[in-house]
């Protein structure tokens, strides 16, 4: 069995309470052993990225057969997932750390660990409530990030976020009740299994477990209608844990490609074209959510917010197809719209904090106007999907799948449209940044950036740590545009692999330990059923 | 790949590699940095001008590099005589640009962005017009808009040049989307992006029934970006770009992109009744009014972007023809409009820069002044205006021939007829152009007295304008390029017969006219403008800022009273979407009958289903007095515990039981700080409608409740109960599942705690050091306070039972894997025998006789349990795999030891630290608030007999902080 699966959940986890319990009184103690930290994760996570090629493979926990014990799974969709993970935490943190964001509030670096291992741990597991738990733990590190530095606002959207997401993870707990009812397992590879196999009489329960699942889901991805929490928190965040929530929204989606193909998709008689026939108009209309936000927004930070609404988007209508197709384009786009996000957060904490407000009025242009004006084009061309960079790619492939006829006109004409109205929100908000001080000065902005007219005395430049992870970010929205072939290649192997139901059936259960006995005691269990069941599953309840 | 695919690559790639010099090069001066620009362009035009032979023979180049095959998206390009013509134009007017340039902008201007710009712009054209993929082609199309917004707001110190460049993003932005629409289908009725075979499947795709929506959505593309009507309105605006920027994108490039886009897609779209009445009437009906809002431009820029737009109606008009003579005399037009209009944008641009003004009512006379200028603008606009010999002749007589022979709607004149009127108004405003800026008196009130430019300056227009000669005295000259060009569009091979006298066609009769007619015109051009300036007319830019400041105003309250920011409201959108989508997922299906009976109600059930029935009612009637509240939700939890005790199941009441005995303690303990009743924030109708939300919402989960009790299900739990002493080494099914079979998710959920505890500990750190504080501080708690604050008979009771409950814990604890305990269960159970010690004796002198760290308490149990999982990887087992075995040591008993017990204890240690943290928090706020420690263990406060003395007075007291 490859130990190095758990890995990347284990190295946050033992590393964040030494951060938080034992380094915290010396901050830049706490900054090496993060970076560090986090080091060691890209590479096992490039290594694991590697060695994901195959077949899925399978880790059992405390060397328990499925689906009695929990399992870790690897394949190409959580190598991906995990590698994204870990790249775009690098990033983060070198920006966090530079910026001394990370010493404005306590144990910035022992949240974001624990926030590393909860968002890792939901891609890797391979069991339904073992992915409720690190649904909690994603949570509640998030929320400790996203109030990190405290301040009214903060406080405020932070107390939305987290009652929002705890009654989410309520609707967690409800739909897998109704799952352990209908189907009595909670193994992902083993509900795969039984759905299909369930009688007609049956159809409703796992109807309305998917359904429900969808909406806890849809809440994480914020999908309409239950994505009203997102722009609050966004803004309100510390930017870079902003450019970090770029992945939390994908563990929505994730979970939604992950668990609803495997067991509710539109092959299963029980749920057929339902999860399609809702997630598909919900997606739409979560575009337009996010094309009128960024249209409308008077501040910067809300506007980058709507914008991820909006490539969410994109991104679920790809998904709500359930082909492989389209799930190819909806990986793509979702590698993309997380660099794109990142990128313009991470941009945008530079020139806020310099201009001293995101209000999108006139004020005095900053010490590197020029410079940041540039970043600023480039991240919000990423976003909006414009060419060069790989949100033109992206939405071309999301457009290029949708060619189902009830819903080609609509995801056309959504995204399309969705995507002018963004050009245009961007437009005016660069123009108003970056363009309109430069009257203020009375002279342009002389060339390559360099002395502006007169730089506030007080203004920091931003140095090279500072700026790098932002270049970083769109280098790799460059580098995701320039090895679009090679990685779509990836992307469609995953999503084949995503609708392999069979294989990862037969990868999960034929697998493992001590195969024999459990088998012997599936067969004793048929025969007494459910007597046990409260025992089992209010037990796992008991300590939440 | 070949020699020559490989430099066509190369020659797409030069302008973008290019554009990295001019931003360096800058630094070693300005004539450096042009010079360095123009070296790519050259480069490009020379390896270019290498293959013209071989296309001019017919030869189509091509290359491809691969780039996302699974979307059919290749780097493909290729270069056909249409492509030969554009890239030539694209390149060389780029190099007269680049020269014009360095002499045009100031020394203010930060030129090495403008050429960093213009060859990032040169590029993406060059992309367009080599393409041989449509996605390809799609990208470049984009790139343009980008880059154009760049060059137009190039003077972002100015208004309109913002302005500008945003309209014209939003313009072309999204007609370039509308496209993206219409290439997809194009590809999609085709099977294939690439060019040439969507070029060679015309007959296919004009009978496919998508035909007309792709049709429309391409147009729609080219239309935006050759400024076509409705769209027309961008281009004037765009002049606020610096005038070399005007020269060659709208005058040469981008705004023919358009026209190029049409003509590419020629054969594969045109020659249906479709392509002709959408194409040739916009053409015609922008000609005409381009035509006619020129005249009346008093800006010289925008005098020059009217006629553009009225000359691009007319390229336009005449491929919306369909006919292959239409396409020869387009392909000759275009190459002849560059030819003058660039130089007559450059002219204007030389006035403006010697003058200080392109307003014509402030200038004229400057024929005297600037004799040079004069000459090349007089030819050009002559040309412009269709008069022999200039070559603006020839196609201008071309087009009138072919819109005489035009049947529009079976309507023979009307299209002749509206193409003079448009040639009438040409004359008008190309004469104006001359008479009045040159022409007249030499005035002694310009802004700045003009005088003929430096070399530099007016070399690039006057070598067009020597083309504007040549082309139009020798028109064979220009035959084996039209030829090169028409043969690609048509897709056969053409013979372009090009001469200035025709003989007496219509055509010459209507030239003639419209000569004449447009020197009447001028004659009568103040009175006409005088009705033109009173009459009133739509002005485009006011209705486009009006229409966008309402969609963004519209979209500013949809998002903004979408997301109000209200909690209460997005819980009740949520909790109502998922009762409903709940609904309608459950009554998709029918469900089958119940497969178990029933059961009798016994009393005692009853009796707690009613008390748990009105407790919940209660905590809704009385919620806003808090303490009541919490008192009832005490007993709430009490019934579940004894549900569970009901339904055999201890360990769940044990832990319910004890979870819900610290959570009321310690919110009882924080109420202390709080206010203590909730203010009423919402009305009778939000109650209303939250009241019916959360009614249907429970009426859902009882159903659900109800449907599932009700059936058998084979579950997994077998396998647990079968294993549990087997393999896990315990009889207590609930622990060995908590710290064995899914010890994971227990390891997570100390995580939470964990977490927990770190969040507790910084927002403590914020609020105490934040605005809250000075409130803190100064609200007075004395009001509610008991005179005897630590009951003498409280406190001994519970120091009494400290120990024992201590016992108690590690009792429950070391039971726990065979009998109802367990970690979590003991850690609980301890931290209620210390949170006693707080309630009895005051936090403060509890909080001095505690010496354990608890931030590290919940450290060690995250990293001990962490730590017991991964000891299973040096036995080679997967993580959190236990080991256990029976020891025997006398005189006790044999006992088990199991690393499981290692696992719970990381629980314990993790529960109890979380508990204390929190329990810590509230004490240092409290002595923060102002609570004194009191001395002596029992205490008495004195100051609350006579209310006359303050706590602080009191010497037994000492106040910490």
């Amino acid at each position: 069995m490859n130990h190095w699966i758990i890995a990347p959940v284990i190295l946050p986890a033992l590393l964040a309470p030494i951060i938080g319990f034992v380094m915290r009184h010396d901050i830049p103690l706490a900054r090496v052993a993060s970076l560090a930290g986090t080091g060691a994760l890209l590479a096992i996570a490039i290594g694991l990225f590697l060695s994901a090629g195959g077949d899925p493979q399978v880790y059992y926990l405390g060397d328990w057969p499925a689906p009695f014990g929990i399992v870790l799974v690897l394949d190409k969709l959580s190598a991906l997932m995990v590698l994204l993970t870990a790249v775009l935490a690098m990033i983060v943190l070198v920006h966090a750390v530079a910026t001394g964001w990370d010493a404005r509030g306590w144990h910035f670096h022992a949240l974001f660990q624990f926030q590393l291992m909860g968002v890792i741990g939901a891609f890797l597991t391979g069991d339904v409530f073992n992915l409720f738990v690190f649904f909690e733990i994603l949570l509640i590190a998030s929320y400790g990030l996203m109030i990190h530095s405290g301040g009214r606002k903060r406080m405020r959207a932070g107390l939305q976020y987290v009652v929002i997401n705890l009654a989410g993870s309520t609707l967690f707990l409800f739909a897998l009740g109704v799952i352990y009812a209908a189907t009595g397992t909670l193994n992902m590879a083993d509900l795969a299994q039984r759905i299909p196999e369930l009688p007609e009489g049956e159809a409703a329960l796992v109807r309305v477990a998917a359904i429900l699942l969808l909406v806890v889901f849809g809440l994480k991805a914020a999908l309409f209608p239950v994505h009203f929490w997102l722009p609050a928190t966004y803004s309100s965040a510390p930017a870079p844990v902003a450019a970090l929530f770029a992945i939390m929204t994908k563990v929505g989606a994730y979970a939604i490609i992950r668990v609803h193909s495997l067991a509710f998709g539109p092959d299963v008689a029980a749920t057929g074209g339902m999860i399609s026939d809702w997630l598909f108009p919900a997606a739409i209309i979560t575009i337009a959510v996010g094309a009128f936000g960024v249209l409308g927004a008077r501040r910067l930070m809300p506007l980058i917010a709507f914008s991820v609404v909006g490539s969410m988007g994109a991104l679920m209508v790809a998904v709500s197809a359930f082909e492989p197709a389209a799930m190819t384009a909806a990986l793509y786009y979702l590698v993309h719209s997380t660099f794109a996000a990142a990128a313009l957060f991470l941009l945008a904490d530079l020139v806020v904090s310099r201009r001293e407000s995101d209000v999108l009025t006139l004020r005095p242009a900053t010490v590197q106007n020029g410079l940041f004006a540039a970043l600023f084009f480039a991240a919000a061309i990423g976003m909006a999907g414009m060419p060069p960079l790989s949100g033109f790619l992206g939405k071309l492939m999301v457009l290029d799948a949708m060619r189902a006829p009830g819903q080609m006109p609509w995801a056309w004409a959504a995204i399309l449209i969705g995507s002018l109205m963004t050009i245009v929100g961007f437009a005016r908000a660069g123009s108003t940044l970056f363009w309109k001080p430069t009257a203020l000065s009375g002279e342009p902005v002389p060339d390559d950036g360099a002395d502006p007219a007169e730089p506030a005395p007080e203004q920091a430049r931003a140095g090279a740590a500072e700026i790098a992870p932002t270049m970083l970010s769109i280098a790799a929205l460059a580098l995701v545009t320039g090895f679009a072939g090679p990685l779509s290649g990836y992307m469609s192997d995953t999503s084949a692999q995503v609708f392999d139901r069979a294989g990862y059936v037969s990868a999960v259960l034929d697998g493992g330990p001590v195969k024999q006995a459990a088998e012997k005691d599936k067969k004793a269990e048929g025969a007494e059923p459910s007597q046990d069941a409260p025992a089992d599953e209010p037990a796992d309840g008991e300590d939440h | 790949m070949t020699d020559d695919s490989f430099s066509l690559i190369i020659i797409a790639l030069l302008p973008f590699l290019g554009a990295l010099v001019p931003g360096v090069m800058i630094r070693a001066g300005r004539n450096a940095c042009a010079i360095f620009t123009a070296l790519p362009t050259a480069l490009a035009l020379v390896m270019l001008l290498l293959h013209a032979p071989a296309v001019m023979d017919g030869e189509v180049i091509k290359a491809e590099l691969d780039w996302l095959p699974q979307l059919g998206l290749s780097a493909a390009f290729f270069l056909d005589g249409l492509g030969m013509l554009f890239a030539g134009m694209i390149l060389g007017v780029g190099l007269l640009i680049t020269l014009y340039a360095r002499f045009y902008l100031s020394g203010e201007d930060p030129m090495g962005q403008f050429y960093t710009y213009l060859l990032l712009f040169q590029g993406a054209m060059l992309g367009i017009v080599l393409s041989d993929n449509i996605l390809l082609l799609l990208i470049f199309w984009e790139l343009t808009s980008l880059s154009s917004f760049l060059l137009i707001g190039y003077w972002k110190h100015l208004p309109e040049g913002r302005q500008g460049a945003r309209m014209a993003l939003a313009v072309t932005g999204a007609g370039g989307l509308a496209m993206i629409g219409g290439m997809l289908i194009l590809g999609n009725i085709v099977g294939s992006y690439n060019l040439t075979d969507i070029l060679a499947a015309g007959e296919q795709i004009r009978a496919h029934e998508w035909y007309v929506p792709a049709l429309v959505l391409i147009l729609l593309g080219a239309f935006t970006k050759s400024a076509q009507f409705p769209f027309h309105f961008w281009l004037p605006h765009a002049m606020a770009a610096p005038t070399p920027v005007s020269a060659y994108l709208h005058s040469a490039t981008m705004v023919k992109a358009g026209v190029f886009l049409m003509a590419r897609m020629w054969p594969a779209l045109a020659g249906t009744p479709e392509w002709f009445y959408i194409v040739a009437s916009v053409g015609l009906i922008t000609m005409v009014l381009g035509a006619v809002i020129a005249l009346f431009k008093d800006d010289l820029k925008a005098l020059l972007a009217f006629s553009t737009v009225s000359h691009l109606g007319l390229l336009t008009m005449l491929l919306g023809f369909g006919t292959e003579a239409a396409a020869i005399a387009a392909v000759f037009h275009i190459i002849n409009h560059l030819t003058f209009k660039a130089a007559l944008f450059m002219t204007a641009g030389i006035v403006d820069h010697e003058a200080h003004t392109r307003d014509i009512k402030r200038l004229g006379g400057l024929a005297k002044l600037m004799p040079i200028t004069a000459v090349i603008g007089t030819i050009t606009a002559l040309s412009m205006a269709g008069i022999a010999p200039f070559n603006g002749f020839i196609s201008k007589e071309k087009m009138l021939e072919e819109a005489v022979h035009t049947v529009w709607w079976e309507n023979p004149w009307i299209v002749p007829a509206l193409a003079t009127l448009g040639a009438v108004f040409s004359v008008a405003y190309s004469l104006r152009f001359i008479f009045h800026v040159f022409g007249g008196k030499v005035r002694d009130d310009y802004p700045a007295k003009p005088h003929d430019p430096p070399f530099g300056m007016w070399a690039a227009p006057a070598l067009l304008t020597v083309l504007v000669v040549l082309i139009g005295v020798m028109p064979f000259l220009a035959e084996p390029v039209v030829n090169m060009a028409a043969t690609a569009v048509t897709g056969h091979e053409t013979h372009a017969h090009l001469k200035l006298w025709h003989g007496l066609t219509p055509a010459l009769y209507l030239s003639i006219i419209a000569v004449v007619g447009g020197a009447i015109l001028l004659a009568l051009h103040k009175p006409l403008d005088r009705a033109w300036i009173a009459a009133p007319r739509p002005e485009a830019k006011a209705i486009f800022d009006r229409l966008l400041a309402a969609l963004a105003g519209l979209a500013q309250r949809i998002s903004e009273g979408s997301h109000n920011g209200s909690m209460s409201r997005y819980l009740a959108i949520f909790v109502a979407a998922t009762t409903v989508l709940g609904y309608l997922a459950w009554s998709g299906s029918a469900a089958a009958a119940p497969s178990r009976e029933l059961l009798p109600i016994p009393p005692v059930v009853m009796v707690g289903w009613v008390l748990l029935l009105v407790a919940t009612a209660s905590v809704v009637i009385c919620h806003r007095n808090r303490f009541r509240a919490l008192v009832v939700i005490g007993v709430i939890g009490l019934i579940i515990s004894f549900g569970f005790v009901y339904l055999s199941a201890p360990d769940l009441a044990l832990t319910q039981i004890s979870v819900e005995t610290v959570t009321i303690m310690l919110l009882l303990l924080a109420l202390h700080f709080l206010p203590k009743a909730t203010p009423v924030e919402s009305g009778a109708a939000r109650r209303l409608r939250d009241g019916v939300i959360a009614l249907a919402a429970g009426a859902g989960v009882a159903a659900l409740a109800y449907v599932f009790m009700l059936r058998d299900v084979s579950t997994i739990s077998g396998f647990h109960l079968a294993n549990s002493y087997k393999g896990g080494g315990g009889t207590n099914v609930v622990n060995v599942i908590l710290v064995d079979f899914r010890g994971y998710d227990t390891y997570g959920e100390i995580i939470v705690l964990g977490i927990a505890g770190l969040i507790i500990f910084a927002l403590m750190e914020a609020l105490l050091n934040g605005p809250a504080a000075a409130k803190l501080r100064n609200t007075d708690y004395s009001q509610d306070r008991s005179r005897d604050r630590h009951p003498l008979m409280m406190v001994i009771a519970t120091r009494v039972m400290m120990p024992v409950a201590i016992m108690v814990g590690v009792y429950i604890f070391l039971r726990g894997h065979n009998q109802p305990g367990g970690g979590f269960v003991a850690g609980l159970v301890v931290s209620i025998a210390l949170l006693m010690q707080y309630m009895a004796s005051g936090f403060a002198w509890t909080q001095r006789r505690q010496q354990i760290e608890y931030h590290s308490m919940i450290g060690w149990g995250v990293v001990i349990a962490g730590l017991t999982g991964a000891g299973a990887w040096l036995g080679g087992k997967p993580f959190l795999t236990s080991g256990f075995d029976y020891y025997h040591f006398p005189p006790i008993e044999e006992f088990e030891l199991a690393t499981a017990m290692l696992f719970d204890l990381g629980v314990f240690l993790a529960v109890l630290g979380g508990v204390m943290l929190m329990l810590y928090s509230l004490s240092r706020i409290a002595r923060y608030a102002g609570e004194t420690v009191n001395v002596a263990p029992m205490d008495y406060d004195p100051s609350q007999d006579d209310g006359g003395e303050g706590p602080g007075k009191s010497d037994q007291t000492e106040r910490e902080r």
